[in-house]
């Protein structure tokens, strides 16, 4: 099944227009490619949005999913992102429950992971945690016996690194 | 992008008068259509110029109809409708243009901007529809990007892989005003197709041909859409390769050549499909390698290194993998390979070299010709064959869908392009009639046959007021063999007799239909009808529609069962 094939982060340059989203996740879904994460945003040029998607596929759909974006009118450039060539981050708001027994434990991992306390209250912190997919997993996977009251995670975004 | 100023060239005109004049711009004399509200005043204003509007009685006909008439004129096929439901029962022929690849515009009307995202009367939100079914589609939203976008439309649908664009104008910006300027050149950004191959590729191809023993063409649309027929007929014969052609390229290459093996896969030839899986290089050319073509795809072509030319890079790998990938336009790509070849050593013993491969190829041909006996009752390849025949194989053939187009395809052979017309990858019933009043539009010397199945043609029949009403003769051959004949066909094969809701022996009767609409109405139930009713239909000034009472229960064969090796053919 599709969720043993590999990860590949797919960047591309796309005009900035109502309607262009759906044309990329309609084209994922109507041929049956799956997408693990998407996110949108303009880039400097107003006129251009840069869109980066998180899909799982094996190397013949992968290399189909890139001719098929290419086919979009709407689609100026597609990239596959190499890992070793590129630069990827994740952002994630994290709620943990906050008792105090557990309040310098939470802080200690905080610490550990770099991220911020960007909200606290009686019964709660939020975290703010930045890395590769790799680190937000090890950081949830400490969080989740505290207990973690909910979760919103940004979804994959990458640059390919320029020439040192 | 700075406007010039030029007071010849620019003037201040409504929404619908700029579409009126990029019609003209596009060379546009003909559209499809049927009105409404929402496009009312288009409607009006081309009333007002000189572009012949075929009013169809459906809006599905008309698309099918602008299908079948780019088809013949090698234009961009035009459609008007309103919004809504107008907009709606297009979806069907866009969905068909977009899989044979037939470049179209289709242009709907749309409720007024203020009411779009209200559930407005008659509003459907149809660039979301057609988004999968388009290879472009646009919504208007200002008076000042009509123009650019008509412009874009018209280029989009023709170049490259050609397909069908839909432009939705809301019926507000059909009535306001703006400065219209003349012949603005069109440029994307992002759409840039790839018409030349690329030369090293190209010269491994002319070492595979010059090394294969036993090589084979597998020719499809894209030859009769990039106009490569002659080009392919070149290479065929200079270098004696064998052609089989998909059901889409079939006059692509001709169908009397002594090299032309007929169709491939489902319905193919037992020659073709035969030499398919023995071939040492099959060289792929406007194909996309369908299932209905490759059957199993691990065992299709397996013995075979495999070229594949096509403008569509996405059509490259998709099914099965190839040897050499040549993405490029074909009559292009197949010019350079012609060259190539003229300029390099000639192979002096190419005869000889090939002699044991066309042996082969003749051996196959005795043991799996195409056959039918024709006894009391009348067989369709009989019938198909006698309009060859009486046609002198000259006719434009639409076809329904299901048994009657495979008798077409196998039966009438095509020697040019642009001549037979099938809605190939959508497989849609209704298509015949209405595509073949479209060719007729475009080519009112010669005569269009629809052959049609008793079941398809009851899908767009109301099309015939419209074929009588201008004056466009369509013949009407339907093989009524009063079934949905190629479902039966599975239910007898496949599903042990079981003909659940197949059976179609309650129809209007055809000839009392014709003549409802003013067109004239024959029948044959006997053998000795046959000729006699063809020579009548076809000498006939009116349209015709001529019912042959078939064998009922005839099948369709050579047969491959789904998803089987293509060499696993059932013979009669
Ligand atoms: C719009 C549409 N609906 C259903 C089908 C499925 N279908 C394929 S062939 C066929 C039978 C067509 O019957 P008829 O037109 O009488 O042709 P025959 O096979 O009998 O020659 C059907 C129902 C289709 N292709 N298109
Ligand atoms: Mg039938």
């Amino acid at each position: 099944m599709q969720t043993e094939d590999p990860k590949h982060v797919i960047t591309m340059l796309v005009d900035n227009q109502p309607g262009v989203l759906s044309r990329v996740s309609g084209l994922f879904s109507g041929r049956g490619f799956n997408i693990d994460s998407l996110c949108v945003a303009e880039t400097m040029d107003p006129q251009v949005s840069r869109i980066t998607l998180v899909t799982r596929a094996n190397a013949l759909m992968v290399e189909q999913i890139e001719k098929q974006l290419n086919k979009l009118i709407n689609i100026i450039k597609v990239r596959i992102m190499e890992k070793n060539r590129a630069v990827q981050r994740e952002m994630a708001l994290v709620c943990v429950r906050a008792k105090p027994e557990n309040r310098a434990e939470i802080l200690r991992i905080a610490d550990i992971f770099r991220c911020k306390i960007i909200d606290a209250g009686l019964e709660h912190y939020i975290l703010e945690v930045t890395g590769d997919a790799e680190k937000l997993t090890a950081i949830l996977n400490l969080l989740k016996p505290i207990g973690i009251k909910k979760i919103a995670r940004t979804g994959t975004v990458a640059l390919f690194r320029e020439p040192k | 992008m700075s406007p010039k100023v030029n007071e010849t060239a620019e003037k201040q005109m409504t929404g619908a008068q700029i579409l009126m004049a990029v019609l003209k711009e596009e060379g546009v004399d003909t559209i499809f259509g049927f009105p409404g509200g929402a496009v009312i005043d288009i409607y009006d204003e081309l009333a007002r110029t000189d572009i012949r509007h075929i009013l169809v009685r459906h809006e599905q006909a008309a698309v099918h109809a602008a299908d079948g008439y780019a088809r013949a004129s090698r234009k961009v096929g035009v459609c008007l409708v309103t919004s809504g439901p107008g907009a709606t029962n297009t979806v069907t022929g866009i969905a068909s243009a977009f899989m044979d690849s037939i470049p179209l515009v289709v242009i709907t009307g749309q409720v007024p901007t203020h009411l779009i995202g209200n559930d407005a009367f008659q509003e459907v939100d149809i660039v979301g529809i057609t988004r999968p079914c388009t290879k472009h589609n646009y919504l208007v939203k200002s008076i000042g990007d009509l123009a650019r976008i008509l412009r874009e439309a018209f280029m989009i649908a023709r170049s490259g892989r050609p397909g069908p664009v839909l432009v939705d104008i809301p019926k507000d910006l059909t009535q306001v005003q703006t400065v219209f300027s003349l012949q603005e050149t069109v440029h994307l950004k992002s759409y840039n197709p790839t018409y030349r191959p690329n030369k090293r590729q190209l010269e491994k191809v002319v070492q595979l041909i010059q090394d294969a023993r036993r090589p084979l063409i597998f020719a499809g649309g894209g030859v009769i859409l990039s106009r490569a027929s002659g080009e392919l007929t070149e290479l065929a014969h200079t270098c004696i390769m064998p052609v089989t052609n998909s059901l889409m390229g079939l006059g692509s290459f001709p169908g009397t050549d002594p090299l032309c093996l007929g169709m491939i896969g489902m319905h193919g030839t037992y020659t073709s499909n035969m030499a398919t899986s023995a071939c040492d290089l099959l060289l792929a050319v406007g194909v996309r390698f369908d299932d209905r073509v490759t059957g199993k795809t691990d065992a299709f072509a397996s013995q075979a290194k495999i070229v594949h030319i096509d403008i569509d890079p996405t059509s490259i790998r998709k099914n099965v993998l190839v040897t050499v990938p040549l993405v490029g336009d074909c009559r292009i790509t197949l010019k350079h390979l012609n060259e190539l070849i003229r300029q390099g050593k000639p192979v002096d013993d190419l005869p000889e070299k090939r002699a044991e491969w066309l042996d082969q190829i003749a051996a196959w041909r005795q043991k799996g010709a195409l056959n039918y006996d024709q006894t009391h009752i009348i067989k369709p390849q009989y019938v198909v064959e006698k309009l060859y025949e009486l046609t002198r194989g000259q006719a434009i053939i639409t076809t329904e869908v299901g048994q009657n187009q495979m008798w077409a395809a196998q039966y009438y052979r095509f020697d040019r392009p642009d001549h037979f017309m099938t809605s190939g990858g959508l497989g849609c019933m209704g298509y015949g009639l209405p595509a073949a009043i479209g060719a007729q539009m475009a080519c009112p010397q010669k005569t269009v046959v629809d052959i049609a199945g008793d079941g398809s043609i009851q899908m767009n029949s109301q099309e015939l007021a419209t074929a009588v009403q201008y004056g466009l003769p369509v013949k009407i051959v339907i093989l009524n063999n009063r079934y949905l004949g190629m479902v039966r066909q599975w239910q007898e094969l496949f599903y042990d007799k079981r003909y659940a809701c197949t059976d179609m022996a309650h129809a209007p009767d055809f000839v009392k239909l014709a003549e409802a609409y003013g067109a004239v109405g024959l029948r044959a139930t006997t053998p000795a009808e046959v000729i006699p009713v063809l020579e009548a239909g076809l000498s006939s000034p009116n349209v015709a529609i001529m019912d042959f009472w078939i064998d009922r229960e005839e099948c369709v064969y050579p047969m491959v069962p789904a998803g089987a090796p293509i060499t696993e053919m059932l013979l009669v």
